[in-house]
């Protein structure tokens, strides 16, 4: 994609802005990444922003792909089918559109 | 390779394609130099846009489906995270759903603005489900309805866009 200012981070896929329920961790992520925005200055940099998962590298063994995320993806292809129809995460909110 | 390195996903990718039997993959490359705009004010003064690739939707809205789905959601950033709904196929939602912020992380933004972090956040925070495997169609499709909502932003003009991928 080539973006002018990119951050990476070292989560695994699905946990990009942080881990679930740790909202200091993730404002701290997004501090280190404004911070970053602001003190780059050639285009396409790429900033590691020294974030990680866990001191424990060990789901990077299990992340054997972009196809499953090594700590919630089980091993091989785990994508669900490409269907067509809009997937709702509850059934309330397609009530709630359709009508 | 040691573990503290990140995971090279393009090698990995391609290891598994070929055990599973599927086609190489064929990533899309832009190898262009990117379009530089200087950020003149201090981050503190910025108003930010989010704009999010999880699949990010609120009730009311026609959720994404998984087929190549250029469209936009335009999420209100009065919203909390709490009644942002995520759907898309190609990541585990089960953590995202538990605690959106992990791929739309609108409170967290929220409360930078409170610790004034960064200066304010847009009106609307723009959502799209990012497993698009037509480049073309990305390009074509999304990007231009991507970029017409933060240039008709209603309210102050956007100064920074927070792109978040999965």
């Amino acid at each position: 994609m080539n973006p002018p200012r990119a951050a990476f981070v070292d989560m695994p896929l699905g946990y990009t802005a942080g881990r679930p329920h740790e909202p200091e961790f993730q404002r701290d992520l997004l501090r280190k990444v404004f911070r970053a925005a602001e003190n780059m200055d050639t285009p396409g940099t790429i900033f590691d922003l020294d974030v990680t998962w866990s001191d424990d590298p060990s789901w990077k063994n299990k992340a054997t792909s972009g196809l499953n995320n090594g700590v919630n993806s089980a091993e091989g292809d785990s994508r669900l089918p490409r269907v067509n129809e809009p997937q709702y995460q509850f059934e309330e909110d397609r009530i709630a559109a359709e009508n | 390779m040691s573990e503290t390195d990140p995971v090279d996903y393009i090698q990995r990718t391609r290891e598994q394609y070929e055990r599973l039997g599927y086609d190489d993959y064929r990533w899309a490359e832009k190898k262009e130099v990117p379009p530089w705009t200087p950020i003149k004010k201090p981050i503190s003064e910025l108003n930010v846009a989010l704009v999010a690739s999880g699949g990010a939707y609120t009730k009311g809205q026609i959720a994404f489906h998984w087929e190549d789905d250029t469209g936009i959601r335009l999420i209100p950033s009065t919203e909390p995270a709490s009644d942002v709904r995520v759907t898309h196929f190609a990541y585990d939602l089960e953590p995202a759903r538990e605690d959106p912020n992990i791929v739309f992380p609108t409170d967290r933004l929220h409360e930078l603005v409170t610790e004034k972090t960064i200066g304010s956040l847009a009106t609307n925070s723009v959502a799209c489900m990012g497993g698009i495997y037509s480049t073309r169609r990305a390009e074509e499709e999304l990007a231009p309805l991507i970029l017409e909502s933060i240039s008709n932003m209603p309210g102050a003009p956007v100064d920074l866009v927070l792109l978040v991928p999965v």
